[in-house]
Formats: structure tokens, C-alpha cells, sequence
């Protein structure tokens, strides 16, 4: 038999104080809350400050566009059509209207910017509210909520988004409905895995054990867990939705002229590559500037998260 | 006396007087459906056909290996997840129903967790944990923030310093303090402690399970001390209940089943414990292999199959949980006079 | 293994049913009548109640479905209003020059991918490893339509060396595997390769990095295997995972093409359905979109089962 435990046995001093917590204390640092973490960490990041300040810029031109493009960016001339990068007067070159390249995609970023982030915006609280309400209700909501969800997982993205704008017909409107219907199911499904992961934890048992509703442990428990997981992935879906939406404008389902885009840019440029072909490609180095620097900083974001759960 | 600034005596509550159980559980079963492959629906019986009381002011231990129902039982008692069948008496009440709704009763019983990390919400400080509890349940945030800090203070941990922490700033045996501090601040009278101390350093633990024998003193408390560790189930509490495969197989005073057990189950799990006493090192294995699928569970008593005692009936009767002596009560056919077991006491002998 | 394969499937045809049902309604999303595109504008009240009736269209959209399920079902996706041909042969004619060019793509992104992404995985934190994660991050960032442009550029425009459009020198939709075709087939297989490249290198670098630091190659290595048996551990460890990634990439490319083959004017189902758009050609937007979305759920069940078989560790419960 063993020997009976007692409190000798056990190595007790005595007080409550534990050892560890007499333990030399280090310098007393401030609590910071997760988000306080994460900022902390992110502006340690390099790339996802190059990235973000990248994003900074273009928001920047974007809000004062009209304001400061060196010309009048509707205004064509014949006489000056595709004129080269580094012209004297068209410093990025003239489109094949003759109109000012570096004003078009200073112009372009708004149309651009809001095109590619308002889906993923809409799809975001669309699809958080379908996860989350899948994850934490569970049972049969859950089935046939996220069965219809992987129906739209059975298309490719880039084909549902074509599929729906063609049927829809071109317009900024429904590009952005059928960016948004591509998104809101793979928002809904990371919604779920991260609630559902959430619901299983032990002080979700323990909120419900002090008598909280659902509704009060829903917003006050789960939410700000489930929320900064999600807007990251979210976050990590600008990119696409960027090249898509343009894409879109591309193929003439989006934007139409002669509101500049880089998309449509790239588009009505396209017969001018034998020409100038510099010219031709800068909108697509707009689009790829852009959606490389949400992907960083997304990425920079995830990594800046990853704090122990 | 209680820090608490507007705490009830304990005791005021109380209705059926000393004597009654706080809980009194009978029949308690529940069933978890599972699909094998082919489609067959069978169920893990978890927890199947469970009796005890719970005195007042009593320590009752729950032991037994991993699988054996303690944490169902558990979220059974705590209403965390819903019984099949069985009654459940609070001080003579049945919980569920009008005298004694859900409601009513969780405000009386709480839990502390055996993951300390997993228990607390990584988003919340420590005091706005603890908080939490008392606010839903109409507390004033200020009162319940000055309530919280001085539960704080009353499990040893300075206010000032950790009130503002988050969980992963604090060390585990800080937070398993914030854990009881947080299951206190609704005022229970009965504390379910699952693994409570299991995932902490050998010292640390010492100073919580100090920690805990001080509160029930002092907030006259009742616990429920469910555990792996013999050791730690010997110091602390005053009963002991042992279960295996979802039944209980014996139950009585700690010093009676943990040094003088009937049930060969628990004698084994006892030799199975490490000893720091050379001379009293077994060499035979006594409890060999898992123990066997709670989906599809040996016919007769459950043990059997890994039962030094078996016998044929064994494999035939199930046996009842009957006293052998005042207070104790084993299930095993080989201490039950009249059972048809050739080790069975004699029926005089008995009376 | 069998029970699997039929489970997977049982899994999948509720999907199936559910892309059937999305595909049918796009065409009701459309605005105005589906028959407004056929008909004359000036097509009095009485025909149109007869084309309304002749195609259907009078009935209540379930039976509607139905009906067109079942004809989907014998193999009938309508005729193409644009053509007046079934749908059908002109879907599968462009999915086979689709099929050509996304296997083409994929081969090209997996080769190039997997061998990045071991050598990143075997040497953490080096050159490599540095050059395999930019390389990943600029195959998703990139908008493929404006590589295609800037590789036209180059390599077309500028140098001469390749077609910039089509699919073969006599214009025809018919492509062949010949030197001639195989020069048409290169700048758009190089610029759809880029994004499953990227993907496949992050991949296999962060399978190898974490085969590598696991116990069982020490083990290996302490056992007195040599780096090449090491090596071939690794592979079998990466290889399910890979394959399964190769395979979803070969259905998003199939699906996602339509961008670079409008780019390259490749007569696949990108640039039919590009047609179809812009024509307001419901049946047939509505077959390939059906073909190209049945294609991808079909590919998803191939790959899991695939998946399942060589990987030993996936329960198949």
C-alpha cells in the first residue's frame, strides 16, 4: 500500500502564497489585451508595414484622386494618343484615347479599391453571420446551413463569379453582388470551424454554468473570440477579389467606360500592345502593386496573431 | 465572516437541515449515440445507472481510470449536458422541476475546469472573468468588479498586480486560483472540482488544495473532487466514490475504501499506484490491459473480465451496490453474502 | 475501400443536386425574359405566350426544373441560341481544348512547384527557401490575365519567338499534339502554371520543413540510412498531399481559365462562355457552367478517394 498523503508529504509551506508566485517578479508590464499584442508585434513586421504603408498610399490617392491627378483624366486628344512613359506632358504616357495614364490610374484606384474590398467587406459580416450562427447553434441549423454551403463550393471561384455576372449582366452593382455571393460561403465556412472550435471550450461551459443566456454568451464570450480569426482570413481575401473584380471590368462585366479601372484599362489598352506596350501593361502592375500588399499584410497579420490561444 | 461584502451565510438557504443530502443522484444514466462503420447505431454508455448522495459539508471524492464516466458525471450534475434518465434531489428538491428549476439550482452549484488555460476566455482580464457571473445575474458592474477583486485577494492573489491580466500572462496555478475565485462569485454552496489540480506542479498543487480545504471552511462549502490521484482524493476527501464503466463500484469513508477497499477494482487501482516505499512494491500487474468498450460492456459485473476474483457468476449477475458495513457499500458479488460466489461472506455473518 | 468510394459518393450527390439547382436558376437571375434574346421586338403578345409555352416557360419554375433535369439527365443541355447547335457538342468540344491546356498548366505548376518547395523545405531560412516563399506569394498575387498580357508582350510583341493568339497556325478550334500546336500552347499554359506553382511550393515547403523536423527521420538517420533513403521517406510522407492539392488545382484552373484563354483567344470553355455572355446565349452559359461545375465536384470525389488510398493514415470511417 502506499503511504498515506499528507500535508508534509506534499511539501506544503503553508501559506497560500504559492512558490511561484513569490517568484522574483519582473518588472511589472501593463497588460495590453490581445489586440494590444497584435499591434505590438505587427508594426515589428517590416514587409507588413512596407505592405500596409503600400495600402496607406493607394487609400490615400484613392479618398483625393480628384484633387491632385496632374490632368484632366477624361480628356482625350488624338493627337496624343499612347504617347510613351516619361513624355514631358504625360509623365506615365497617354491611353489609346490620348488621354493621361498617370491621372487614369490615380482615378482608377477608387473604382479599383472599391470594387475588390467592398465583396469581401459584405461578405465578411454576411458570412460571420452565418458561421457563427451555424458553429454555436449546431445540430440541424448547422447541416443544412453548411450543406448549402458546399454546394457553392462545388464552383471554382473564379467560374461563380463570371457565371453569376453573366447572368446578372455588366455593371459595377452586380460584380460586386457576384464577388460577394463567391465570398460569403468561404467566409461562412472558416466562420463555423473557428465557432465551433470556440463552443467546445471550457469557459463557454463555465458562462453557461453562471446563468448567462445564449444571446449574452454569443456577445460577450464568443464573439470577440471568433471575430479577429475571421477578419484575417477575411483579410487574405482582398487579394483575389481584387484580380477578380478587375478581371471582371476585363472581360466587360464590370465597370464600363469610360469611368477609368485598371481592369478595364488593361482591357482597352490590350490592342495597343504592339504600340506601347509599357503603356499597356501599367494598370496590371496597379492591380498586382496592390493585391501583393494586401496579401502580406494579411499575412503579416495572421503570423502577428498567432499568439497562444 | 466572508470578504465578500454582501455575503449570505451559507447556511441560510439550507431547508432540510444537516441530515439531508445536498444531492442526492439516483438511476442516473446517460447514453451517447455513436455510428460504426456499416451504419450500425449503438451507444457509448457512459454513464449507466449512477446512485449517491452528497452530504453537506462533505468532500466527496470521485476516482477511477479515464473513460469510467467521472466527467460525465460531472456535466450531468452541472446540467451541461442533458441526462437520459435518473433523478437528481438538491436538498431534497428535484432539479428540473417547479420546486427547483435549472436556474435556481446552477445558482447554488458551480465548477472549476481542469484545463485552467481552456477556461478562461483569452479575450477577458482575470477580473472581468470573474466578474462575468455576477453581472448576468443582475450584480451592478461596479459591485460585481469590487466583488471580484476582493475574491482576488481572499485566493492569494494581490488585486493591484492581477485583476488587469489576461490568462496567458499569468502562470497555471495563478490561473486555476482565478478559476475557483470565479466559481465562488456566484456564492454555491456545492463546488464540482474536475481535475481541478490535475494539470498543476507537484508544489503548486499542494497550495491550491490547501487553498480549497481553507474556503470550504470558510464559506462553509460542499465538494465534489473528481481525480485521477488517489493521493490527492485521500487528503482531501471525506468520502470516496470509485466508478468503473459508467457504474459505481464502491463508495464509503476515504480511510475505509482507500485502506481497506472490498472492491477488487479499487484494490487494484491502488497497487497500480507508484510507491515510494520499496518494501511494499508489487510485482504483479494487477490491473493488465484498458479497460473494456463502454459501447459494448461485459455481461454480469463489469469488471470481471480483468478480475482477479472472477468467477462464473460473475460473468452472470450484475451485481448490486449493497453496504457491506455502515456507510460503505461495494458492488461485488465476492462480498455479498448469499451472491453464489464461493468467496461470499456467509449469510449470518453478514446480518 | 469500396465502402468508402460509395460513401464519398452518396456524400457527393446531394452537392451534385444542389449545382443543378444554382446552375438552372442563373438563368432566371438573368433580367428580363430568357426568351427576350430569340424573339423579334416586335413580337406581338400571342407569339410570345406561344414561345412561352412551347419552351416551358409557362409553367411553375419547379416543374421547370424538373423537366430540365431531365433532360440534362439524357444528356440534352439544349441548343445554343447563338449557334442553333446542342449544347452539349459545343461544351465538349471546348472542354477538351480547356482539359489541354489546364493538364498542360497543372504538369507545369507541380513540376516546378514541387521542386521549390523541397528545396525550401530542405534548407530553411536560406536563399531558397526566401526565393520559394516570393515566388508563392507573387503566384497569388499576380492577376494571371496581365501576365499573359506582359508575357504576349515579350515573348510575341517584342521577341517574336511565340504566337501571341489561338490555338493552332490554321486558326482552327481543333488543337494538335504537334510542334506547330505545341508553340500556341505555350505562353498560356506558362501564365495559368504560375498560380498552382505558387500554392504547390508553399505546400510541399511547409510538408517537407515538417517531415524533417519530425523524430522518425532521426531515427532514420541514427538508424545509418543514407540521404537518399531519407529522402524517399520524405517523398512518400509529401506525395498524398501534393497529388491531392495538384488535383483541386487541375479543377480551379479548368473552372478558372476563362481570364487567360480570353487573353490568348484559346477556343476553351473560358472563351465560350465569354461568348455565351456576351450573346445572351442562356442554354449554353447554363451547359458549360453545369459541365465545368459537375467536372470539379466529380474531380473533388477522385481526388479524396485518391487521397484516402495513399494515405493510409486518413480514417476511412
Amino acid at each position: 500500500m502506499t503511504a498515506p498523503i499528507t500535508a508534509a508529504s506534499l511539501a506544503l509551506d503553508g501559506g497560500v502564497l504559492a512558490a511561484e508566485d513569490a517568484a522574483p517578479e519582473v518588472a511589472f508590464v501593463p497588460s495590453r489585451g490581445f489586440w494590444g499584442h497584435v499591434g505590438h508585434r505587427l508594426v515589428r513586421d517590416p514587409v507588413a508595414m512596407a505592405a500596409g504603408a503600400m495600402i496607406l498610399i493607394v487609400v490615400l490617392i484613392a479618398l483625393f484622386a480628384p484633387w491632385i491627378t496632374p490632368m484632366d483624366p477624361y480628356k482625350g486628344s488624338m493627337l496624343r494618343r499612347l504617347r510613351h512613359v516619361g513624355d514631358a506632358t504625360y509623365w506615365l504616357g497617354s491611353d489609346e484615347l490620348g488621354r493621361d495614364m498617370i491621372s487614369r490610374l490615380m482615378l482608377g484606384s477608387r473604382l479599383s479599391l472599391f470594387i475588390g474590398v467592398t465583396p469581401v467587406l459584405i461578405a465578411f459580416v454576411i458570412g460571420s453571420g452565418i458561421g457563427i450562427l451555424a458553429g454555436y447553434v449546431g445540430g440541424w441549423t448547422n447541416t443544412i446551413l453548411m450543406r448549402t454551403i458546399d454546394v457553392f463550393f462545388a464552383f471554382p471561384s473564379v467560374l461563380l463569379a463570371i457565371a453569376l455576372s453573366g447572368a446578372l449582366g455588366a455593371g459595377i452593382f452586380n460584380s460586386i453582388v457576384s464577388l460577394t455571393c463567391v465570398f460569403v460561403p468561404q467566409i461562412a465556412r472558416v466562420a463555423e470551424s473557428v465557432t465551433t472550435g470556440i463552443r467546445r471550450r471550457d469557459y463557454i461551459d463555465a458562462a453557461k454554468l453562471s446563468g448567462a443566456s445564449a444571446l449574452t454568451i454569443m456577445r460577450v464570450q464568443v464573439l470577440g473570440n471568433v471575430v479577429g480569426p475571421i477578419f484575417v482570413y477575411a483579410t487574405s481575401l482582398i487579394s483575389v477579389s481584387m484580380i477578380l473584380a478587375s478581371g471582371l471590368s476585363f472581360l466587360g462585366l464590370g465597370v464600363r467606360p469610360p469611368e477609368p479601372e485598371w481592369g478595364l484599362m488593361l482591357n482597352t489598352l490590350r490592342t495597343a500592345i504592339y504600340v506601347n506596350p509599357v503603356v499597356a501593361a501599367l494598370p496590371g502592375v496597379c492591380i498586382f502593386v496592390v493585391s501583393i500588399a494586401f496579401n502580406l499584410f494579411s499575412d503579416g497579420l495572421r503570423a502577428a496573431m498567432e499568439i497562444r490561444q | 465572516m466572508s470578504v465578500i461584502p454582501d455575503a449570505p451565510d451559507p447556511f441560510v438557504h439550507d431547508r432540510g437541515g444537516p441530515a439531508q443530502p445536498l444531492l442526492s443522484v439516483s438511476g442516473l444514466i446517460k447514453h451517447f449515440p455513436v455510428r460504426k462503420a456499416g451504419g450500425k447505431k449503438q451507444v457509448v454508455r457512459a454513464v449507466d445507472g449512477v446512485d449517491f448522495d452528497v452530504l453537506k459539508g462533505e468532500t466527496l471524492g470521485i476516482v477511477g481510470e479515464s473513460g469510467c464516466g467521472k466527467s460525465t458525471t460531472a456535466k450531468l450534475l452541472m446540467g451541461l449536458i442533458e441526462r437520459d434518465s435518473g433523478q437528481m434531489l438538491y436538498d431534497g428538491q428535484a432539479i428540473g422541476e417547479r420546486a427547483m428549476p435549472w436556474r435556481s439550482y446552477r445558482r447554488q452549484v458551480q465548477m472549476v475546469f481542469q484545463d485552467s488555460y481552456a477556461s478562461l476566455n483569452p479575450r477577458m482580464t482575470v477580473e472581468q472573468s470573474i466578474a462575468f457571473g455576477p453581472k448576468v445575474n443582475g450584480v451592478p458592474g461596479r459591485e460585481a468588479v469590487e466583488r471580484a477583486r476582493a475574491l482576488l485577494a481572499r485566493v492569494g492573489l494581490e488585486p493591484k498586480r492581477f485583476a488587469g491580466r489576461y490568462p496567458h500572462e499569468i502562470s497555471g496555478g495563478q490561473r486555476q486560483r482565478v478559476n475557483i475565485a470565479r466559481s465562488l462569485a456566484l456564492e454555491p454552496r456545492l463546488v464540482l472540482l474536475d481535475e481541478a489540480v490535475s494539470a498543476l506542479d507537484k508544489s503548486v498543487e499542494a497550495q491550491v488544495l490547501n487553498l480549497l480545504l481553507d474556503l470550504k471552511a470558510e464559506f462553509g462549502l460542499t465538494y465534489i473532487f473528481i481525480s485521477h490521484d488517489l493521493n490527492v482524493v485521500r487528503f482531501i476527501s471525506d468520502r470516496v466514490m470509485v466508478m468503473y464503466l459508467g457504474r459505481v463500484s464502491e463508495i464509503g469513508p476515504s480511510d475505509t475504501v482507500l485502506d481497506a477497499p472490498a472492491h477488487p477494482y479499487t484494490e487494484a487501482l491502488l497497487a497500480s499506484m507508484p510507491s515510494l516505499d520499496p518494501d511494499n512494491r508489487t510485482e504483479a500487474a494487477l490491473l493488465a490491459g484498458d479497460p473494456p468498450n463502454p459501447i459494448d460492456p461485459p455481461p454480469g459485473c463489469r469488471f470481471h473480465p480483468r478480475c482477479a476474483l472472477a468467477e462464473g457468476v460473475c460473468g452472470e449477475t450484475d451485481p448490486p451496490l449493497d453496504a457491506i458495513r455502515p456507510l460503505h457499500r461495494v458492488a461485488c458479488l465476492a462480498r455479498q453474502p448469499g451472491s453464489g460466489h464461493s468467496a461470499a461472506p456467509g449469510e449470518a455473518l453478514a446480518a | 475501400m469500396l465502402l468508402y468510394t460509395l460513401k464519398r459518393l452518396v456524400y457527393a450527390t446531394p452537392v451534385a443536386f444542389g449545382v443543378s439547382i444554382v446552375c438552372f436558376l442563373l438563368v432566371h437571375l438573368a433580367p428580363g425574359d430568357p426568351l427576350s434574346a430569340i424573339l423579334p421586338a416586335d413580337a406581338t403578345q400571342a407569339t410570345i405566350d406561344e414561345m412561352r409555352a412551347a419552351y416551358g416557360f409557362d409553367k411553375p419554375l419547379p416543374v421547370q426544373y424538373l423537366i430540365w433535369l431531365w433532360h440534362v439527365l439524357h444528356g440534352d443541355l439544349g441548343i445554343s441560341i447563338a449557334t442553333g447547335r446542342p449544347v452539349l457538342g459545343e461544351v465538349s468540344r471546348a472542354v477538351v481544348n480547356s482539359l489541354i491546356l489546364a493538364s498542360v498548366a497543372t504538369v507545369i505548376g507541380f513540376t516546378f512547384g514541387t521542386l521549390f518547395g523541397f528545396v525550401a523545405g530542405y534548407h530553411r531560412n536560406s536563399l531558397a527557401d526566401r526565393a520559394a516563399s516570393a515566388l508563392s506569394v507573387f503566384g497569388v498575387s499576380v492577376p494571371h490575365y496581365w501576365l499573359g498580357m506582359v508575357l504576349v508582350i515579350v515573348f510575341s510583341a517584342t521577341l517574336g519567338w511565340l504566337p501571341p493568339t489561338g490555338a493552332g497556325p490554321d486558326g482552327s478550334g481543333n488543337w494538335r499534339p504537334d510542334f506547330d500546336h505545341l508553340r500556341y500552347l505555350i505562353l498560356p499554359a506558362v501564365t495559368m502554371s504560375v498560380i498552382p506553382m505558387g500554392i504547390i511550393a508553399r505546400t510541399v515547403r511547409a510538408l517537407v520543413a515538417d517531415i524533417l523536423s519530425q523524430d522518425f527521420v532521426e531515427a532514420l538517420r541514427a538508424k545509418g540510412m543514407d540521404e537518399r533513403g531519407v529522402f524517399r521517406h520524405v517523398v512518400r510522407n509529401a506525395a498524398p498531399t501534393a497529388l491531392a492539392i495538384m488535383g483541386l488545382q487541375l479543377g480551379y484552373l479548368l473552372g478558372g481559365s476563362i481570364l487567360v484563354e480570353t487573353v490568348f483567344a484559346w477556343p476553351g470553355t473560358g472563351f465560350l462562355l465569354n461568348a455565351a455572355i456576351f450573346q445572351r446565349d442562356l442554354p449554353l452559359l447554363q451547359g458549360s457552367i453545369l459541365v465545368l461545375a459537375m467536372f470539379f465536384v466529380l474531380l473533388n470525389l477522385l481526388v479524396d478517394v485518391m487521397q484516402t488510398a495513399l494515405d493510409p493514415r486518413i480514417e476511412r470511417a
